[in-house]
């Protein structure tokens, strides 16, 4: 490993300027902080935060939605994790829970099917959040219930897709952006070729790496070396896992169900082209057809900076919040809750590890 | 919800099948996965097998996990 980081060195001294690379992903801004790499990086060489924790990412209005859901009586609410403890305008799902709502947390959105197999008086609603990693598995559940011609299993589906999103940061004035560390687990789906674009248009080199502490070193070196070069491509670190076409059974399914849509993400606003809504031919699934959800305009809590945490246009140490009002046990933004967050990595793995 | 380790199949039945990571016995789905076949080696997400790893990709992936324990066990001070 301290080949590698001797040769970030080396290339860091060639570029002569400072950088930022940006790891998209929310698993490896946790596996930075976790193997500590940042501290092995040159000064000149900075590690920024994207927005790439599903989460974090999802609107309060949609937590809203869900909250409203689960307080029906006809309703059970299925989860991964992670959502439970998010705050919405008034309340989170994890309050709501204690208060008596019947919200279950599943690994799977298989295990939300089952639950609707068991639960044939009840409706099952499960919230399908995340990128394209998870909605394959998603739309999978649903043509299974489809199959199994259930009439209990709706998803409230909020996934998003990353290229659009990674471009809209690409215009935003107030980060600059000089080379991106893919998503590894997205990217085993989609396949490498569609950050192409991003290289072609852009002049952004484009690196997918995996998520041992050497898989990022050996990502960032890799980008170093285009930069330094004045190239932008799109290479492949976590080839192991990843290729240029992706799995094209997965995409196929994803295609079955899902059409793209314009999504709105946190701190960042509408994106076009950015997520992924239901098929008509799956309305019966849809819960916002099928079960009339409404999505009320939300009220974050006004001083939390999420959005701007996941821009990568400031650190959590720049929100006034961090550490004093929010922590992981009084959260007030999704950054400060998810397993993959910014705030809850900065806050766990230190601040002197954050500032390197 | 990712685990970016190999795990193996042990049980296989129609498109589930029974894993073995990190020395505990797991259900995921694998319909996501073409021909999935007994003692192959899977990347698992939210229950779901999304990536079939062959050997080599195996061997790579116990290749950077030693390294890491040796420069990790090495570099005490
Ligand atoms: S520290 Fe808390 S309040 Fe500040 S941006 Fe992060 S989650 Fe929001």
């Amino acid at each position: 490993m301290m080949v590698v980081v001797q040769r970030i060195g080396e290339l860091a001294e060639r570029v002569g300027r400072d950088v930022n690379l940006m790891e998209v992903c929310g698993t490896h801004t946790m596996a930075a902080f976790r193997s500590g790499l940042r501290q092995l990086l040159p000064s000149t060489v900075h590690l920024i935060s994207g927005p790439g924790c599903p989460v974090c990412v999802t609107d309060t209005n949609y937590i809203d939605a869900a909250i409203a859901l689960c307080r029906r009586a006809d309703v059970i609410v299925a989860t991964f994790g992670d959502l439970m403890r998010v705050p919405g305008s008034e309340s989170s799902l994890e309050n709501e829970r204690a208060a008596g709502a019947e919200v279950r947390v599943v690994y799977s959105p298989t295990d939300a099917v089952t639950l609707a197999q068991e639960n044939s008086a009840k409706k099952i609603v499960f919230l399908g959040v995340g990128f394209e990693t998870t909605a394959p598995t998603v739309a999978a559940s649903i043509v299974s219930a489809s199959k199994a011609g259930l009439q209990n299993f709706f998803v409230l589906a909020a996934h998003k897709t990353m290229p659009h999103a990674m471009e809209a940061l690409l215009h935003d004035q107030q980060v600059k952006i000089d080379g991106f560390i893919c998503p590894g687990h997205v990217t085993v789906i989609t396949g490498a070729a569609m950050y192409r674009f991003i290289c072609e248009k852009y002049r952004i080199p484009c690196v997918v790496g995996g998520f041992e502490p050497f898989d990022m070193l050996k990502a960032t070196e890799m980008l170093l070396a285009q930069i330094a070069d004045g190239r932008a491509d799109v290479e492949v670190e976590y080839s192991r896992s990843v290729n240029d076409r992706g799995n094209v059974a997965a995409q196929k399914l994803m295609a079955e169900v899902f059409e793209e849509c314009d999504a709105g993400w946190r701190g960042i606003g509408n994106i076009p082209r950015s997520g992924l809504t239901i098929r008509m031919k799956y309305a019966a699934f849809d819960a916002v057809p099928a079960l009339g959800v409404r999505f009320e305009p939300a009220r974050p809590h006004p001083g939390c900076r999420c959005g701007d945490v996941l821009r990568g246009v400031i650190t959590p140490l720049e929100c006034k919040l961090f550490g004093k009002a929010c922590t992981p046990t009084d959260p007030f933004g999704p950054c400060m809750v998810s397993s993959e967050g910014t705030c809850a990595a900065y806050f766990k793995y230190g601040k002197r590890q954050a500032a390197a | 919800m990712c685990l970016a380790v190999p795990a193996k199949y042990v049980e296989l039945q129609g498109t589930a099948a029974t894993i073995s990571v990190e020395c505990a016995l797991r259900e995921v789905d694998v319909s996501l996965i073409e021909e999935p076949r007994l003692g192959d080696f899977v990347l698992v997400h939210a229950g779901f097998a999304i990536h079939k790893w062959d050997q080599s990709e195996v061997d790579e992936w116990e290749t950077i996990r030693r390294g890491l324990e040796v420069a990790a066990g090495g570099g005490g001070g």
